[in-house]
């Protein structure tokens, strides 16, 4: 065996652990090196996700699909809301591409770290990749799901308008807010075991605190700034704006939006490091 | 001297325990405890994380208490010590899994950490999928997999079933494939927790041996086990660890002859003498009353080696009405008879009915490492007069048989150890 050649012990990058307090700078040159394991996390969420099920990846198109014929019956048939003058099946579905993201982003990403309990208590990696693996990995289905929009759109001859170019935008502001909400509840989750359970209705809570089912123009005027509050509300009506041309381009919301999350992401990254140096302790 | 590439300066960890739950008596009580429960839950899970500093608190157990030591690069460093002594915290400290309550660690290096194999695998992934997410998991980066990958597929001895997902495996497999990625790190500074006791012993043996060649390549290792066997052949220094605290820092063979001193010192006088149960010599003439288990020089001790003899003293109780002649049997800790004596049946030995202790020796002793006990029996005129089933436990700690064994560990395979020879026949 060749003797591995070793530099002088002055010239090798020197690490110092010490009790920390308080606030942390996040050590984003740690988490650039650490690339390879986010991948490898992200693509074994992808492929874990659907293995050993019969319709496999046809599950990321029926969880909004039903909820969509759902809601299209109850909300849509029975109770009559307004649709924007578009049908209600795709006023509705437009909605639940965007809210199933965030819903499963959310879910999966406030649970990650009870998940990777495991890793967390054996082997060290930037804590941080656990809660923003789902969050990247669910995009995958939100593509799929989408796909099936465009197709809805085909069906009922509905033209997106110019304003679908800040599509992307509009998608990276739906994963901010979800990494925000979903670091901040992991590190809570890994401490107080109830955020498991709260998580369930807090995702139906603000389903309707979002307008996936109605339209925002059931909101007073005056009232839609304060509704803005909630990011998803910029989104989804950014979505069916761009995308159905059923109202102009709410960017007033969209900027209140886009402040409250990145405020979330910002209070969820510096929560979750204050917090993450127990993690391996409490989990 | 050279500088130390990792210097640990007063470590200290503390945890807390959960406070112990008190059971209700009653229906009032229950309701009660229900409703201010989460009150009193939630000052619980709060206190996980919060210390006072200065008065100590009761639930506190502090796992480490100001352990200082060097390691020099390429040295191989062993921690010993007995089970919740502190030493996988060390490591986990020294891996940033978790932190220190107090002082201060100084590395220089890439530092990895084995503190589990197979850590990170996902049962439905395949053996290649799951190389790749252990190995990222363990700090590599994807390049460097694929470097490696033919030789972590050869190692690992399952290429036939690389792309079946790793939940179909059999245990072995999945360790050896687990050990083999852990293997290929190339970290400047190791920190391995007993990962060796997994596995058959062939695949043990490899392990070592691979371990070995990391030691040998220059590399700082920091190695945790309790079997001093491996300790001895891949470390030159050792630590001692007892208690959270640091007892001994030296030569690796003068560490292990004090902790394992310290453990012979430990026999609890209690199990080494033996008083017999009332209950069980109800109403009999003639029986076992005492037995003493120690050594051939006298000292009381159920601890031995490979190759020791064990000295039994018997006492005996009542009148037996006319010569008697004691029977030891064996077992091993599965109830497995390995072997008898008898002074009557094997040696025409008979005592006479007034004497009133026998004393006697078995060995050297060719038993594998593990746990024993001796049943003890008395016969007169060829009736079992008195069997106390039980009597007495002792255990091998080390067996050694081979000169040049690979000081894997001691043997535990098979009952018994046979002295062989190999040679080789000219054709």
């Amino acid at each position: 065996m060749e003797k591995v050649t070793v530099p002088p012990v002055a010239a090798k990058p020197s690490l110092v652990i010490k009790p920390r307090k308080g606030w942390q700078v996040i050590n984003f040159r740690e988490l650039y090196d650490y690339r390879d394991l986010f991948y490898f996390l992200i693509v074994r969420d992808i492929k874990v996700r659907y293995k050993q099920t019969v319709l496999g990846g046809l599950w990321a198109i029926i969880q909004p699909l039903f909820m969509m014929i759902v809601f299209t019956l109850f909300f849509g048939r029975l109770a009559g809301v307004s649709s924007d003058g578009v049908p209600y099946p795709i006023f509705n579905y437009s909605a639940m591409v965007a809210w199933t993201y965030f819903s499963n982003a959310i879910t999966s990403s406030s649970n990650s770290l009870i998940q990777e309990s495991n890793l967390i208590s054996k082997v060290y990696f930037p804590r941080l990749l656990a809660p923003l693996a789902p969050v990247v990995a669910f995009l995958l289905d939100f593509v799929v799901s989408f796909i099936i929009l465009i197709a809805m759109m085909l069906y009922y001859g509905i033209h997106p308008t110019i304003m679908t170019l800040t599509l992307p935008l509009l998608v990276v502001l739906m994963m901010l807010t979800a990494s925000g909400v979903g670091m901040f509840l992991a590190a809570l989750n890994a401490q107080y075991r109830d955020i498991r359970y709260t998580i369930t209705f807090l995702v139906q809570l603000w389903m309707f605190a979002s307008p996936v089912v109605y339209s925002v123009s059931l909101i007073p005027e005056k009232y839609r700034l304060i509704y803005a509050l909630n990011p998803m509300a910029g989104v989804i009506e950014g979505f069916r704006s761009a995308l159905l041309g059923t109202v102009a381009f709410p960017t007033q919301m969209l900027l209140v939006s886009t402040l409250v999350s990145v405020v979330m992401f910002v209070v969820g990254i510096f929560y979750f490091k204050r917090t993450e140096r127990y993690f391996a302790d409490v989990i | 001297m050279s500088e130390p590439i990792l210097k640990v300066n007063n470590l200290s960890k503390r945890y807390r325990l959960g406070a112990a739950e008190k059971g209700y008596k009653t229906f009032r009580e229950a309701v009660v405890e229900g409703i201010t429960a989460p009150i009193k839950n939630w000052g619980k899970l709060r206190r996980l994380t919060n210390f006072q500093n200065g008065n100590e608190e009761e639930d506190v157990l502090w796992a480490l208490k100001d352990v200082s030591f060097e390691v020099a690069e390429g040295e191989v460093l062993g921690i010993i010590g007995r089970n919740g002594a502190g030493k996988s915290t060390i490591l986990k400290i020294l891996s940033r899994i978790t932190e220190p309550s107090a002082g201060l660690v100084e590395m220089h290096g890439r530092v990895s950490s084995l503190l589990e194999v197979g850590t990170g695998f996902h049962p439905e992934l395949t053996g290649r999928e799951n190389i790749f997410l252990n190995g990222a998991i363990l700090g590599m980066r994807k390049r460097e997999i694929e470097r490696k990958f033919d030789e972590i597929v050869a190692f690992s001895e399952i290429e036939k079933f690389l792309d079946t997902p790793v939940k179909r495996y059999s245990s072995g497999m999945y360790v050896r494939l687990a050990f083999a990625v852990a293997a290929h790190l190339e970290p400047e500074i190791l920190l391995i927790d007993e990962v060796l006791a997994v596995g058959d012993i062939a695949f043990q043996k490899k392990c070592l041996g691979k371990m070995g060649e990391v030691a040998h390549e220059g590399r700082t290792v920091l190695f945790i086990s309790h079997n001093m066997g491996a300790i001895r052949s891949l470390c030159s220094r050792a630590i001692w660890i007892s208690g959270g605290k640091l007892v001994k820092n030296g030569g690796v063979d003068e560490v292990i002859r004090g902790y394992e001193e310290q453990q012979l010192g430990n026999v609890d006088d209690l199990s080494c003498v033996l008083n017999r149960n009332p209950l069980q010599i109800e109403n009999q003439s003639f029986y076992f009353s005492r037995v003493m288990i120690s050594d051939t020089e006298n000292n009381n001790t159920n601890l031995f080696k490979y190759d020791d003899r064990i000295v039994l003293v018997c006492d005996f109780n009542g009148d037996p009405g006319d010569s008697f002649s004691p029977e030891f049997r064996i077992y091993n800790e599965t109830h497995q008879l390995i072997a008898t004596g008898a002074s009557a049946a094997f040696h025409s030995k008979y005592f006479d009915r007034k004497v009133r202790q026998v004393k006697i020796v078995i060995g050297p002793l060719p038993l594998t490492s593990g746990k024993y006990h001796i049943s003890l029996s008395v016969m007169v005129n060829y009736d079992r007069r008195d069997t106390w089933e039980n009597a007495v436990c002792f255990t091998i700690s080390e067996c050694q048989p081979f000169a040049r064994s690979w000081n894997i560990e001691s043997h535990t395979d098979g009952v018994c150890v046979i002295k062989h020879t190999f040679s080789e026949l000219a054709n």
